[in-house]
């Protein structure tokens, strides 16, 4: 029987309360009658071998390219690329696609003879992996047999030496890449697609890229310009991306896409109840809400934060493609359209979301208030095609505990950018006026990037950025059970409860509003008429 | 007359100690001091005249008495029992008990006041903040007005005070703004005290009168490339910007805005750079580390706040060779044009009215209320006010303005 399409219901008053999500936990709340829920389609059937996937893949490419051991030969110098911890969330169980993959490719690559490989973990300005977050992207035996060596590395995008600056685009754009990857004879990137804005040109045009050559899209403008940045068609971010990847090929790099995409299977058994409709809980759906809810009452936020992190999500791969990019990036796209795509008719006035713990930037640590709001007006809002789920000068109501919390080893930027900047102003065009520069050269984050595990200087600008748009877009947003100060600093409301959060939306889109809830996670993407 | 005075009393003195752990100025309610009638002072001789206080400011120092916890330091340069009140402004009494003019009272009981002839060097320059005879004379020992039983202070209705001491004030002044130009006065000093300024990165840690004098000062005097400045208290941190810090954070993000201020690296708590200058206006052990910690290798730490004793940990002070000074008083400051050498207070009197320092007087009590007054002046920045006076004008009344609490 094949999986039910995503819809969207109507809340009457037989409708048992709505699950949303709050952080390390979750809350039920009874939505107006009337409102409308947007449900995430089921889960896709996975390929029955993915091994045999990839291999199929790696020699029926598509697009102009050759087969990949075509492409391989002794002597030739070959650089695998590969997405890091960021995808997918929650990061997947063992064995890890990346790996499958990149040992499909190691195999071949051996059997043409190929001995100068490297890994290089596409970073762009994302913190460095520790080890056990390395292994488990590549596995125990890539590992160890390239990282001894020197040859398992990671992106190190201020490492002088370590760049190379390829000219500008016909927009006057700095495209600036790995050198290694550069100047190697292929380069192979493996990605995972959770959302369409992932793979693609962005995949070498951003992962293996410098400051210099991302501050050309991962800014203001291109942010509010795109409607949105998951729809590669009407993204000023994916021009960018494109013409930087057009202007890479042109420069003779020889690039060898592999795209993967994911099913909803989102949580682990235990958390079945997160992936089900409410409606159709089952005894054991209940059983399994009330026992996870009732002992995360009981657990200390610290621990509760360390058992949801180390939730590995039972993804399983609905599709490989490989061969060039942009033929491998649209058949990517397809797979993911067809599992997340979820029709919706029109606009609404207030759009409510629930936010997990986890976005891309905070695996393994807390999620800040900067990402909370990146993930909220970043990701979440943006999750749509055609139009925002939400009118213009409508009202976002998010529910999280926004605790005033970061992680100093990986997010020590952000703390400043908190207190100092957000402090003066919200206005992303102000901010990244007066602010970017001087955050993105600070020797100190510089040394934390490229020595710890930090997030570069400029990072939480452009997470402040991501949600650029969203702050162009809407009357309002207000944050539901969040701590006050972090909510006032962000330039949000807090609200205690949903039914004060939804009288307070109603002072920004008057009386009787329509309200849509988008029920994430598993994600999915609006289709919005 | 009405007086507050301090007595000497170990038991009620070490009662006080203990209650001020409970919160700064708390200490008054067992503190040897007490509302009293005692005779006018006499006049100490040629040159002395009576002043009777208009509005008594409640400094740092004299919260530090009333907690009982002053150094030792000073047990042989001040005299018991005296009447405190060093920040005065008041009514010179002519021959006949008329008013005779409205005067800012210098404190510093120099050389001059004290009959000593020939002065002592710093004296004969007129650097009377660093006189040698504070104890001699033909005055009780007190380093200053507020501190020396023969003088009197300004927590009272007379007070006596050398012509030398005198500073006529404007008539266009209120005496809000004069009341301020004695705190405004250890600012200037200060932030000149702090040496070449163009361009330099300064800190100045903590916000109460002094610290927000000594933004002012450095605002208005000095030309400091980027001031910053630590504030516990949202008013604090309203007034810090209106007086001229380019950024202001709480007190715990000093160390990270220095950081990133001065594109430093972080080794631990201390930072490989930092600030050229850091004017602590706490006077804690807590400030003076914080403030070693922000200090650039050979950079400068000015004590403007009094420190009292403080356990520190120096290392950063040897390893670092970080210069070390204190900042007390006034007398004459090389600022002038030309050699011109002039006295701490007249440019304390221009930074009043440029900076509009009247605004940092928040609360007004009577002699009466001495107990609110000092406890209101303990907890000052918490409840949105930062300088407590007493007010002994005529018809004496009690009020509070702006944001006091």
């Amino acid at each position: 029987m094949s999986p039910r399409p995503g819809f969207v219901l109507e809340v009457d008053r037989s409708m048992p309360p709505t699950l949303i999500w709050h952080g390390e936990g979750f809350r039920l709340e009874r939505l107006p009658v009337g409102s409308r829920v947007v449900y995430p389609p089921e889960s896709r059937p996975p390929l029955d071998d993915p091994d045999a996937a990839i291999r199929h893949a790696l020699l029926n490419p598509l697009g102009d390219s050759q087969p990949l051991p075509a492409l391989l030969r002794a002597g030739m110098r070959l650089t695998i690329a590969f997405d890091d911890i960021s995808l997918p969330l929650p990061p997947m169980r063992s064995p890890d696609i990346r790996q499958q993959v990149i040992e499909a490719v190691l195999d071949m690559a051996a059997e043409a003879g190929v001995d100068d490989v490297v890994l290089v973990a596409a970073l762009a300005l994302h913190r460095r992996m520790t080890e056990p977050e390395l292994r488990h992207i590549v596995g125990d035996r890539v590992y160890d047999a390239f990282a001894p060596h020197g040859l398992l590395t990671q992106h190190d995008a201020e490492d002088p030496d370590g760049m190379l600056h390829l000219g500008l685009t016909d927009e006057g754009e700095d495209v600036e890449i790995n050198r290694r990857a550069a100047t190697s004879d292929l380069l192979v990137y493996v990605n995972i697609d959770l959302v369409p804005m992932d793979g693609g040109h962005k995949s070498v045009a951003t992962g293996l890229a410098s400051y210099r050559s991302l501050r050309h899209h991962h800014n203001v403008r291109t942010m509010q310009h795109s409607r949105s940045f998951m729809d590669q068609h009407r993204s000023e971010l994916h021009s960018s991306n494109w013409r930087m990847g057009r202007h890479i090929a042109a420069s003779g790099v020889n690039v060898f896409q592999i795209e993967t995409t994911l099913n909803n299977d989102t949580f682990p058994d235990q958390f079945r109840f997160l992936q089900r409709r409410e409606w159709e809980w089952s005894v054991r759906d209940r059983a399994g809400f009330l026992a996870v809810s009732k002992s995360l009452d009981r657990t200390p936020e610290r621990l509760a934060r360390s058992i949801f992190q180390s939730i590995r999500a039972p993804h399983a791969v609905t599709s490989v493609q490989a061969g060039e990019v942009e033929a491998v990036h649209a058949q990517a796209t397809e797979h993911l359209l067809a599992q997340q795509g979820v029709d919706v008719a029109g606009q609404t006035d207030v759009l409510t979301m629930g936010l997990p713990y986890l976005c891309p930037y905070n695996v393994n640590s807390v999620m800040n208030p900067i990402l909370v709001m990146c993930l909220g007006l970043g990701y979440l809002f943006n999750m749509y095609r055609g139009k925002p789920l939400v009118r213009p000068g409508g009202a976002l109501i998010m529910s999280h505990p926004t605790p005033w919390a970061f992680d100093p080893v990986h997010h020590p930027s952000y703390i400043d950018f908190f207190e100092q900047v957000l402090a003066e102003t919200t206005d992303p065009l102000e901010i990244e006026a007066k602010y970017e520069e001087s955050f993105a050269t600070d020797p100190w984050y510089i040394h934390l990037y490229r020595t710890g595990h930090a997030y570069h200087g400029v990072h939480p600008f452009y997470m402040w950025y991501w949600g650029a748009h969203a702050l162009d877009h809407l009357g309002g947003v207000i944050i539901v059970g969040g701590d006050p100060a972090a909510v006032r600093r962000l330039g949000f409301k807090p609200a205690s409860s949903m039914a004060d959060a939804l009288e307070m939306a109603s002072d920004v889109v008057g009386p009787d509003p329509t309200l849509t809830h988008l029920h994430v996670p598993p994600l999915l993407m609006a289709e919005v008429t | 007359m009405k007086a507050l005075l301090f007595e000497r009393n170990i038991p009620r003195y070490a009662a006080a100690r203990v209650v001020s752990s409970l919160g700064s100025g708390r200490g008054v309610t067992v503190a040897p001091l007490k509302l009293t009638d005692i005779d006018e002072p006499d006049l100490p001789g040629p040159g002395w005249t009576r002043v009777r206080p208009r509005l008594a400011g409640i400094c740092g120092s004299d919260l530090t008495t009333l907690d009982g916890k002053s150094s030792r330091y000073f047990e042989p340069i001040v005299s018991l029992p005296f009447v405190p009140g060093h920040e005065v402004v008041g009514d010179v009494e002519g021959p006949h008990g008329e008013v005779a003019g409205r005067v800012v009272i210098e404190p510093v009981l120099g050389c001059l006041a004290r009959g000593v002839d020939p002065p002592c060097p710093a004296c004969a320059v007129g650097d009377t903040g660093g006189c040698e005879r504070v104890a001699f004379g033909h005055l009780k020992a007190g380093l200053q007005t507020g501190y020396c039983a023969d003088t009197g202070g300004g927590w009272s209705e007379r007070l006596v005070a050398h012509s030398s001491q005198l500073h006529p004030v404007p008539e266009r002044l209120s005496d809000e703004a004069a009341v301020m130009v004695e705190p405004a006065a250890c600012a200037v000093h200060a932030a000149l005290a702090a040496g070449e300024m163009e361009g330099s990165s300064v800190v100045v840690l903590g916000a109460g009168t002094l610290g927000l004098c000594t933004i002012a000062a450095l605002r208005q005097l000095t030309l400091p490339g980027t001031l910053l400045a630590g504030a516990k208290h949202p008013a604090q941190r309203q007034l810090a910007s209106a007086l001229g810090a380019d950024l202001v954070v709480d007190p715990n993000e000093v160390p990270r805005a220095v950081r990133r201020l001065t594109r430093s690296l972080a080794a631990g708590a201390q930072l490989t750079g930092g600030a050229d200058v850091v004017l602590d206006c706490v006077g804690s052990a807590d400030s003076i580390e914080h403030a070693l910690s922000v200090v650039r290798p050979r950079g400068r730490v000015i004590l403007v706040g009094m420190p009292g004793t403080a356990r520190i940990d120096l290392t950063p002070l040897w390893h670092r060779e970080i210069s070390l000074t204190g900042a007390y008083a006034y007398g004459r400051e090389a600022a002038g044009t030309n050699g011109a050498r002039p006295r701490t207070f007249d440019l304390a009197f221009d930074l009043v009215v440029q900076a509009g320092l009247d605004r940092l007087v928040s609360a007004h009590y009577p002699l009466e209320r001495f107990h609110d007054a000092v406890e209101h002046a303990g907890s000052a920045g918490r409840r949105g006010a930062t300088k407590v006076v007493f007010d002994l004008r005529e018809q004496p009344r009690w009020r509070k303005t702006g944001a006091a609490g």
